[in-house]
């Protein structure tokens, strides 16, 4: 019978001619990756008491989620990681300035390929879906056991396919489209599952944009999430990996538990919303009527990329961000800072208002750069919504797309950037 | 299979809703406390911080569907083992929440029923290999999912640093007898 991605690639994992799901497989790991959670794993791989990882070249670390320290605490758990990857011989780690948000840093430093297992402690690890890896989230003690090991256990997940076809209107982006499915499905849509999303509109995607979907796939409780091993993401591969790459894909025959499809052009009229507390709180930005802006953060693991800078850039030229409000960009790496400062972008960026921070997760978890104070709304290219989130448990996450909290940051409140046109006249840029 | 952490009993502490997420459980902005038994402190702060200041060695939670969603943070699950919770009953868990869960000797124990049926204080035991819950309060016995044989071997041995530590140690010694 054929087979899913996600049972392809842990069939071949696992040493398996066929898997399928609920089956329990224990699989090769191809990649670990950790944070500044290191630490964590750090202290429970040193309990288990064995001397040296099981293949330091396999492991990635990547500070993100306090960067620069901001507190003598974090700079002393920072300090604890860098001895042990010196101890270690861990040759890939990406600190302070040299790297960003792990899930961008780790396929634009050409660490991903197509067909590999990679877990990593973080939740946004199904990101690595859109290089056709099978990419999973796990905790800090489970990544010990693979330091220790090189292996982990997996329930084989049934398989959820999303094909999408259509054309998207103008303004209409992966955001709104994944916000859109994760509404429709729920917060536990697709609980354990993995996720295939297909059809030519996903094929006419950025690889940035695709990301975007397997990211917030997790969001509905997705294990890992796939978007096509295509031409695109070959372009993409080549100029950073070595080696082969795979253009692996399902069967023909693959045997999936749920199709949905969805017409970009029908079922997405206007830009979504998730609104407080939870990300399948979804609504249509119309649906909302009036609600204030008093933070606006464009960045994150889901939409910091250059084609999110480019976009806001281009709301933002020539207008400034709406006096109540605080615009707070966060550039996903150095190589996305780079580029958006030599394209001009952060310059449009600054000269409307914009703070600048630099390139991580920001104030997405809720400990620097842009803490909420009770009573505040923030509208938030991120990833999650939750109650305190972003910081006070009375303030309030709006999740939308790039353009949107850019058009959002000038109106001072949540705004289509169409309607900017005719209210704040903007003096055009070339782009 | 030995009984040992695979029988529980406890009284509930809270019944909670769906979608209990990680932040909920465990705000973002202690992140950086990497000492597990230090993260009780920060348990269901910004939410439910009477949970916390009540809650007794052994204490159930029972919860709705998906707990435990969003963030990979161990500390979410640590903070409940360490705070001393028994066990924790959900009509679902998010994956990672799980595994963390099991990983760190917490029983995580799926049942369709328990969280209509039991109210704050009745006093349960639970039997994670037959897959029964038993309200001794209520005098009802209601259905849970059995346990994963991997699960409960790791649950059993306390955890996978323990179990881990076992089968190192045992190679060591193995291999200290062949050479």
């Amino acid at each position: 019978m054929g087979m899913t991605l996600a049972e392809k690639i842990l069939s071949r994992a696992s040493g398996q001619e066929q898997v399928s799901p609920d089956q329990i497989v224990m699989a090769r790991v191809d990649l670990a990756l950790s944070h500044e959670n290191a630490d964590l794993v750090r202290k429970s791989f040193l309990e288990i008491g064995v001397k040296r990882v099981w293949d330091p070249s396999k492991i990635v670390i990547i500070f993100d989620h306090r960067v620069p320290a901001e507190s003598e605490k974090t700079a002393t758990t920072h300090q604890a990681v860098r001895q042990f990857i010196s101890a270690q011989e861990i040759g890939n780690f990406y600190d302070v300035g040299r790297g960003g948000i792990c899930h961008q840093v780790l396929p634009e430093q050409g660490h991903v390929k197509p067909g590999m297992v990679i877990v990593g402690t973080d939740s946004h690890t199904t990101t690595h879906g859109a290089f056709g890896a099978f990419a999973t989230g796990i905790g800090a003690t489970e990544m010990a056991g693979v330091w220790t090991e090189g292996s982990l256990w997996f329930k084989v997940p049934s398989t959820l396919r999303v094909e999408v076809e259509g054309e998207f209107r103008p303004w209409i982006s992966a955001k709104d489209l994944i916000l859109y499915v994760i509404g429709q499905l729920g917060a536990a849509g697709a609980d354990y599952q993995a996720v295939e999303f297909d059809g030519p509109a996903i094929r006419r995607m950025s690889v940035a944009s695709r990301m975007v979907l397997t990211n917030l796939a997790m969001e509905m409780g997705a294990k890992v999430a796939f978007t096509p091993v295509d031409e695109v993401l070959m372009e993409y591969l080549r100029p950073r990996t070595s080696g082969k790459l795979e253009k692996i894909a399902p069967d023909h025959d693959a045997h999936y538990e749920r199709v949905m499809t969805v017409d970009a052009g029908e079922d997405l009229w206007e830009p979504q919303v998730a609104c407080p507390h939870s990300v399948d709180k979804v609504k249509p930005l119309s649906a909302l009527g009036d609600v204030p802006v008093h933070q606006a953060v464009l960045g994150s693991c889901t939409n910091g990329r250059l084609e999110d800078l480019e976009i806001a850039a281009r709301v933002l030229a020539g207008r400034t961000v709406h006096p109540r409000t605080r615009l707070i960009i966060i550039p996903a790496s150095q190589q996305i800072y780079l580029a958006a400062m030599r394209l001009g972008y952060l310059e449009t960026m600054v000269t409307a208002g914009a703070m600048i921070a630099p390139p991580g997760c920001g104030p997405c978890v809720g400990v620097h750069q842009g803490i909420l104070a009770a009573g505040e709304n923030c509208v938030s290219s991120t990833n999650r919504n939750f109650h305190g989130r972003m910081g006070s448990k009375d303030s309030f996450v709006y999740l939308a797309s790039p353009a949107v909290v850019a058009a959002s940051a000038v109106a001072g409140k949540l705004a289509h950037p169409a309607a900017l046109t005719e209210e704040f006249e903007p003096c055009l840029m070339e782009f | 299979m030995p009984d040992g952490i695979l029988k529980i009993r406890g009284r509930v502490r809270a019944v909670l809703g769906d979608n209990i997420d990680t932040d909920i459980i465990y705000p973002g902005r202690y992140l950086n406390v990497t000492d597990r038994e230090k993260t009780p402190e920060h348990l269901f702060e910004l939410t439910y911080p009477e949970i916390r200041a009540q809650l007794e060695p052994g204490d159930i939670i029972v919860a709705g569907k998906n707990f435990g969603c969003g963030s990979s943070r161990e500390q979410a699950a640590a903070a409940l083992k360490f705070a001393g919770a028994g066990a924790v009953i959900a009509l679902s868990f998010a994956r990672i929440f799980f595994r963390n869960a099991i990983n760190l000797g917490l029983p995580a124990v799926v049942s369709g029923e328990a969280a209509a049926a039991c109210k704050v204080g009745d006093e349960l035991e639970i039997n994670l290999i037959e897959g029964e819950i038993r309200n001794l309060t209520q005098g009802s016995v209601l259905a849970s999912a059995r346990l994963d044989p991997r699960a409960a071997e790791l649950l059993n041995a306390g955890g996978l640093i323990a179990y881990l530590k076992q089968k190192y140690s045992k190679q060591e010694a193995d291999s200290c007898v062949t050479v």
